[in-house]
């Protein structure tokens, strides 16, 4: 009798919870669906199964704008690349002098470095543009992945720290009795212990890069040819009227596939990383 | 060179990179913004000194006030309500069910999305007049739901929604601290008599609290910084009726559509100010409501 009623209580928790999912996925659900669909039939019906499903949205919505949308896809793959490289290096370099080496000022620096990963940047945005501005960058994805190569998301350098501490010491001790400087050492003991944290570095920066709509706005938004992809979904609402919805949220759905990809693929190491870092998704 | 020296100098290699950015991409453009938020500055013709001009404008600017207000009124709002629904969901997630690593990948999944452009439009449509939400609310049999987005009185909340939407990331954080909470505790309660509601009020509540004011830190700073969906849901003015008029927002108006580049740096270093003040002062408070375990290890 006890066994029976624990059993009905758990199943009445996981009906609880899928129902919650259903209402918190429905969004979703429905732009997937609305993307088959034609304008009046989004505006008129609730089912979720189109009429008449096409792929009418997503070939008008390609070419709607005055470049078609390989040209923002191609601009937004090119800037992830390049924000991933520069976040991996040279945070990568960074953690490792904090959590191995021995230096002048050290407190000091790694205390900076904790700080900066909270300051709002709004607190540099406006020089900085005036910066990239007299340095004829605005308009070039310059602006955006140059400090991606000089550290500035202090965040990734204090994971890559707290991964790096985990790293067992008597390793270093084994290399430098064999007679490895800081370089060797680095290059290679632990790098190639490093895989998993470079990973979700990686992964992280892409997604975050993927999604950054506020600095592709600022320096990338004057002029078609350099859009990325929320940069051209904003052009979007932009410069149709409410009946291009239908290709609206058909470009805006695959510019969540990449996102979706990857979390599909790396799912665990993904959470695990928000759990133990505090990681924003 | 001594052993030291020779490491102390390798450190510094490894550094520099992070270094020049420290100084001349972050700190540097502090200084300069501070500067900055004391000159009339158009980008065309040099800054001109201005003393406390911009500050004082501010004081005395509707806009802005207003945008003060929209965005205390969100932060005030989103923040604990985000945090409700993670500690909720976290609790009911570790009962011990066989899908969990599956549902919490599913309650993940609106925090990995929703702060692109694609989920802001999708929000433009789904509480905009003739949206989704109104198609449903009418079949449901509410006659003349409000406009959402359209009606300054509710427009706000939309938003706030969004934001709320966004539960699963601190959700994360909850759980993976409800899984370190040794299970003797919880042992010792129910030898004791604690039913389930005295467990979470006694046991659990309490020894989540560290995460709960790092998460609530968090939360709140992101929360200040809110752009995205303003910008897009707005159409990029704060519509209707500066309603959803974000600070961020008013800041990007002015600094970079106006090029009042002195009036938007005075404007950032009060929103660094407010988030530092605001950071320093839930940590205060900290000593009253967070509870640390001794531990001896």
């Amino acid at each position: 009798m006890r066994a029976l009623s624990r059993v009905s209580v758990y199943a009445l928790i996981n009906v609880a919870i899928v129902a919650a999912l259903v209402v918190m996925l429905y969004p979703l659900i429905w732009m997937l669906s609305a993307s088959f669909k034609t304008g009046y039939e989004i505006f008129h019906s609730l089912s979720l199964l189109p009429q008449a499903p096409s792929l009418d949205n997503y070939i008008s919505g390609w070419t709607a704008l005055r470049l078609p949308f390989s040209v923002f896809f191609m601009n937004s793959v090119v800037l992830c690349a390049a924000a991933v490289l520069g976040n991996t290096i040279s945070c990568t370099l960074a953690a490792f002098a904090f959590a191995r080496l021995r230096f002048p000022l050290k407190r000091v620096l790694f205390a900076v470095m904790l700080m900066t990963i909270m300051l709002p940047f709004h607190a540099t945005i406006v020089p900085q543009f005036v910066l990239y501005e007299h340095l004829g960058w605005v308009g070039t994805i310059l602006p955006i992945v140059v400090p991606k190569f000089l550290a500035v998301d202090a965040f990734f350098v204090f994971l890559l720290v707290q991964f790096i501490r985990n790293i067992p010491t008597s390793l270093d001790d084994a290399a430098k009795i064999d007679g490895c400087g800081p370089f060797r050492l680095f290059y290679w003991v632990i790098l190639p212990l490093l895989t998993p944290a470079l990973a979700t570095t990686a992964i992280f920066t892409f997604i975050f890069t993927w999604n950054d709509f506020f600095s592709q706005l600022l320096y990338l938004g004057n002029s078609v040819s350099s859009y990325t992809v929320p940069v051209a979904l904003r052009a979007f609402i932009d410069a149709t009227s409410l009946s291009s919805w239908p290709q609206t949220l058909a470009m805006s759905l695959l510019s969540l596939l990449p996102i979706i990809g990857f979390f599909m693929a790396f799912q665990r190491l993904l959470v695990e990383g928000i759990s133990t870092t505090g990681l924003k998704g | 060179m001594s052993e030291a020296a020779r490491e102390g100098l390798a450190a510094y290699l490894f550094l520099l990179p992070w270094l020049i950015g420290l100084f001349g991409l972050t700190l540097g453009p502090m200084v300069a913004s501070l500067l900055l938020s004391f000159t009339h500055y158009d980008l065309l013709s040099p800054p001109r000194w201005v003393g406390l001009h911009n500050f004082q404008l501010l004081l005395s600017d509707d806009r802005y006030l207003h945008s003060v207000r929209v965005t205390f009124t969100y932060v005030v709002l989103e923040v604990p309500l985000k945090l409700a629904f993670a500690l909720l969901l976290a609790v009911v997630l570790n009962r011990g069910l066989r899908a969990v690593g599956l549902y919490r990948a599913l309650f993940y999944v609106p925090s990995l999305l929703g702060g692109s452009a694609a989920i802001a439009i999708l929000w433009r449509q789904i509480f905009g007049g003739d949206g989704m939400a109104n198609m449903i609310l009418t079949s449901l049999g509410w006659h003349h739901p409000p406009a959402w987005l359209q009606d300054p009185s509710y427009a706000l909340f939309t938003l706030v929604a969004l934001g709320v939407w966004q539960f699963g990331s601190p959700m994360v954080i909850f759980l993976a601290g409800i899984r370190q909470i040794p299970r003797e505790f919880y042992d010792a309660a129910r030898v004791d008599g604690a039913g389930r509601v005295s467990q979470f009020f006694r046991l659990t509540l309490p020894l989540l609290t560290p995460l709960i004011l790092f998460n609530f830190i968090l939360q709140m700073v992101y929360a200040f910084q809110t752009f995205t969906p303003a910008f897009l849901v707005s159409g990029g003015n704060g519509s209707p009726v500066d309603s959803t008029l974000f600070y961020t927002l008013y800041l990007y108006n002015e600094a970079f559509g106006n090029l009042h580049m002195g009036y938007g740096a005075a404007m950032a270093w009060i929103l660094l100010v407010v988030i530092a003040v605001s950071t320093a002062a839930v940590f205060a408070s900290s000593r009253y409501w967070v509870f640390y375990m001794e531990t001896e290890r």
